[in-house]
């Protein structure tokens, strides 16, 4: 923490590059599990091509295809790219959208495509999400960029009441909906947000049926959950994890493809604890299950929920039925999280097999203090108490 | 106690000193339109209808076209060299002394904004967001105001919080998030507040002060007639926002209720010419955004925000206007709304280069040309109340002050980790206190796993003391 305080109050010097004062990522020195997410090496990520072309979810035609190494940025990019090449009735629009957007998205996008239908709208949320439920009533593929997830709630009205119940209230009429919309928006914690540039809000659209919510975990999931969103006949609000926009890297199909989104995916097979969880938080679970399966010679099972609403029920249950524990791992507040939704929905299909209370590793109900957040959100250390709970009840 | 409203007008100075809590209040409001309860009168050249009333018939078919008005002007006191325009004009009621305080406030902001800006790119702050070209619209406009009128502002105005004294250990407290900064080291750098100042907690998302600054004032307006003061004494309202912000439905739901229920607020938008990367052009078609409070019923005026005589005049007679203590507006209160253009040369924040979507010739270009700093100082040079000399003493002198305060701030402790928890409510609740005990549980339970030393009182400043 010591800082050449002294050099610097004597001569400021603008060129002159000081370290930095305050140890924002470096670790405490004997830390064993809270230390940095190495993503070079994390085996969430896909690494080689061949282990990528071996994913059974990929269709033929991307199987056989090549890939290239992309971040999430870019492998979002090349989904919106390819929307909007395949089908003329894709738009895309938001704040900033045209320059490439703040987090680079839709870089190049409006010089391939045009204006018309890559374009800056004015600083309106209600209205980018109303306009762009509009052009889906009327047969177009709008995809509206939200800035920041923290700042959708001017837009909640027209998600909540008219996006989510545009085909309930118009019964028998056919085609009247608003499918074909997806409202992208960053999400999440990078560590120095704070109140407002750190926020999950996915468990206030879970809350809506007609709503699907989507939240992919790297570039190869966030490129096929997108263009299946994009297909998808019903509104998606697609949350966009924006610290693995530049962290998570790894080798992504050149070709389109979509995944599904009504399938949880296992990422790891285990007997003794399923851990659940979606978006970033999976890294830290999985460097969380490394070190108690060594310490505790135990197995654990991992699941990426990826559609956290509608969700695969299925899937979970039938994991923690046969592992009999369940630690469920997300970013936002514990009180009335997607947590509480999959430990209710646990207790109903394992109620028999359970042999421990259900762990929720979450963040607490409270909001982002800036110099907090590593209190915050859900560490290495925490998740693994909560595997070793599960385990030691 | 209750409100009685649309009740016919009362002079300000008949407003009576509440004694009586129960005896019915009556307000200076405006005296309602009077339209016939019954239809339009046979013959009647006029609409006479409630929603549009003095409408004249026509049988002529033509649409108001914005593209054939004229742009409204722009008021300016002093031109690009500091001269004084209209000599004609009555003097400028603006003593050396106080030119050369607002000259020394946009200098110490501006010096700020250098030296954190580049403390930011060196990594010892996460985040910062200068207010380059302006300097003038905060500084010029808050020294119009009262000390006791309350301020909700967006974030690209440090003069506001410079003017009314904010100490720059202060400003720093809150850059670096430490266990002085009131704002308990929760906010991105930037978001200042100040009960002390009168000036609310700045909050990232935006335009949400907007009709916050209405309600304020409505209160305010309540508050001071109840406590009789007299119209001197009585507070007004200033909210700021970018011209990016005035997309929001927000801002058009303040302007329409500020106006309805008659409030003294003062709206101040700052046009820069940019939100981020959109400039203007895709932003609005209309004459920018004082065209828009004309449509709301609102007395409006575009200032040049390189002027900081022309902000702090306007803002001077704003305040006027909206306390109702001018002649024409029926003695009153009511919104007023101010935009004042100034260039935005600095990037948005130090997370954007915004070379990205705009020549770098083209801010050159802006910044050689104009500057409310260089303006002023212009103006003083000319007065002889300034010269070179004293532009280096002052400003090493700032810088000086700048850098003590930063060594100062930088090296403190962070507040206790339990300010994670507090002030979510008002008391910390049941759930939060089993929250911080388990916590502390694992801040024990995995001490290698922790560095909990950088916060006041380490793992125990999770507890009360
Ligand atoms: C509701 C909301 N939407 C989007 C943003 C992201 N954002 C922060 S500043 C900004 C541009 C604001 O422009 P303007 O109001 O003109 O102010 P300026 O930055 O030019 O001073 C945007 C889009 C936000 N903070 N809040
Ligand atoms: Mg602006």
């Amino acid at each position: 923490m010591a800082a050449p305080l002294r050099s610097l109050s004597r001569a400021w010097r603008p060129s002159k590059c000081f370290p930095s004062a305050r140890t924002y990522s470096t670790h405490p020195p004997n830390a064993r599990l809270n230390t940095e997410i190495d993503y070079k090496t994390t085996p969430l990520l896909h690494h080689t091509s061949s282990t990528c072309l071996a994913n059974p979810e990929l269709p033929e035609s991307a199987k056989s295809s090549t890939t290239s190494r992309q971040n999430l940025f870019q492998s979002v990019n090349s989904a919106l790219a390819h929307a909007l090449r395949s089908n003329d009735s894709t738009l895309l629009f938001g704040e900033d959208v045209a320059f490439g957007g703040v987090f680079r998205c839709s870089m190049n996008l409006a010089t391939e495509f045009g204006s018309e239908r890559v374009f800056n709208t004015p600083l309106s949320e209600q209205g980018i999400v109303g306009f762009a439920i509009g052009c889906a009533m009327e047969g177009m593929r709008p995809i509206a960029e939200i800035q920041f997830a923290d700042y959708v709630y001017p837009a909640f009205d027209q998600l909540v009441n008219e996006a989510a119940k545009v085909r309930y209230r118009a019964g028998t009429n056919p085609g009247m909906h608003a499918g074909g919309l997806v409202v992208r928006m960053p999400a999440g914690g990078v560590g120095h947000g704070a109140l407002y540039h750190s926020q999950s809000p996915e468990a206030l659209f879970t809350h809506i049926p007609g709503l699907r919510v989507v939240i992919p975990r790297s570039p190869v999931q966030a490129k096929g959950l997108l263009l299946a969103s994009i297909e998808c006949n019903d509104p998606v609000v697609f949350l966009e994890p924006k610290i693995l926009y530049r962290a998570a890297v790894e080798q992504v199909p050149v070709a389109a493809y979509t995944l599904p989104l009504d399938k949880a995916e296992i990422l790891k097979q285990g007997s003794d604890v399923t851990i659940i969880s979606y978006g970033t938080p999976l890294y830290t679970c999985q460097k969380a299950l490394e070190a108690a399966e060594k310490d505790f010679g135990i197995s654990c099972e991992l699941i990426d929920l990826r559609t956290i609403y509608p969700w695969d029920r299925e899937t979970v249950v039938k994991s923690v039925s046969k592992t009999g524990r369940a630690v469920i791992v997300h970013e936002s507040m514990i009180n009335a999280g997607v947590g509480a939704e999959v430990a209710a929905t646990i207790q109903e299909g394992c109620f028999l097999t359970l042999e421990a209370p259900v762990q929720r590793i979450c963040g607490w109900s409270t909001h982002m203090g800036l110099v907090y957040e590593r209190f915050n959100v859900p560490d290495v250390a925490r998740i693994y108490d909560g595997i070793k709970k599960a385990i030691q009840y | 106690m209750y409100f009685r409203h649309g009740c016919r007008r009362v002079a300000p100075s008949k407003v009576l000193p509440i004694g009586a809590r129960n005896a019915p209040i009556t307000y200076p409001t405006r005296a309602p339109r009077r339209w016939s309860s019954v239809s339009q009168r046979p013959g009647s050249d006029h609409l006479v209808f409630p929603g549009a009333v003095d409408s004249k018939f026509t049988t002529n078919l033509a649409f108001e076209r914005p593209s054939e008005k004229t742009a409204m002007p722009t008021f300016r006191i002093m031109d690009q060299d500091g001269k004084i325009i209209d000599k004609d004009r009555e003097p400028l009621v603006v003593t050396d002394e106080e030119a050369i305080k607002w000259y020394k406030d946009m200098l110490t902001v501006s010096i700020l904004d250098i030296i954190m800006f580049e403390a930011q790119r060196q990594g010892r702050l996460s985040f910062y967001m200068v207010s380059a070209g302006e300097e003038g619209i905060a500084v010029g406009s808050s020294a119009a105001l009262s000390p006791a009128d309350v301020i909700f502002a967006q974030y690209r105005e440090t003069g506001i919080f410079q003017q009314r004294g904010f100490p720059l250990s202060a400003f720093m407290s809150q850059l670096f998030c430490n266990k002085n900064d009131v704002g308990r080291g929760r906010n991105m750098p930037v978001h200042y507040g100040s009960k002390e100042l009168n000036i609310h907690t700045i909050s990232s998302p935006l335009a949400t002060q907007i009709p916050q600054a209405a309600g304020a004032a409505y209160a305010l307006k309540l508050q001071d007639a109840l406590a009789g003061k007299s119209p001197e004494e009585r507070r007004v309202v200033a909210c700021y926002f970018g011209e990016g912000a005035a997309s929001e439905g927000d801002f058009h739901a303040a302007l329409n209720i500020a106006a309805t229920r008659s409030t003294p607020c003062i709206f101040i938008c700052r046009n820069n010419g940019f939100a981020i990367s959109t400039p203007t052009l895709e932003q609005y078609r209309g004459d920018g955004i004082a065209s828009r409070g004309i449509g709301y019923g609102i007395d409006t005026i575009r200032v040049d925000g390189n002027d900081i005589f022309a902000v702090r005049e306007a803002t001077k007679r704003a305040r006027e206007m909206a306390l109702g203590l001018d002649n024409d507006g029926n003695g009153e209160p009511r919104p007023i709304l101010i935009e004042a253009m100034s260039y935005r040369v600095s990037h948005h924040s130090t997370s954007d280069d915004s070379f990205a979507y705009r020549a770098r010739v083209e801010v050159e270009d802006w910044k050689r040309r104009d500057n409310p700093i260089t303006r002023l100082r212009k103006y003083l040079e000319s007065r002889s109340a300034w010269d070179e000399g004293r532009e280096k003493e002052v400003r090493a002198a700032i810088r000086k002050d700048v850098l003590k305060a930063f060594a100062e701030a930088e090296g403190e402790k962070r507040p206790p980790l339990r300010s994670l928890w507090e002030d979510v409510y008002e008391n910390v609740t049941e759930e939060q206190e089993a929250q911080i005990k388990e916590m502390g549980r694992i801040l024990e339970e995995y001490k290698d796993e922790y560095d909990v030393e950088e916060f006041e009182g380490g793992r125990n400043g999770l507890f009360k003391a």
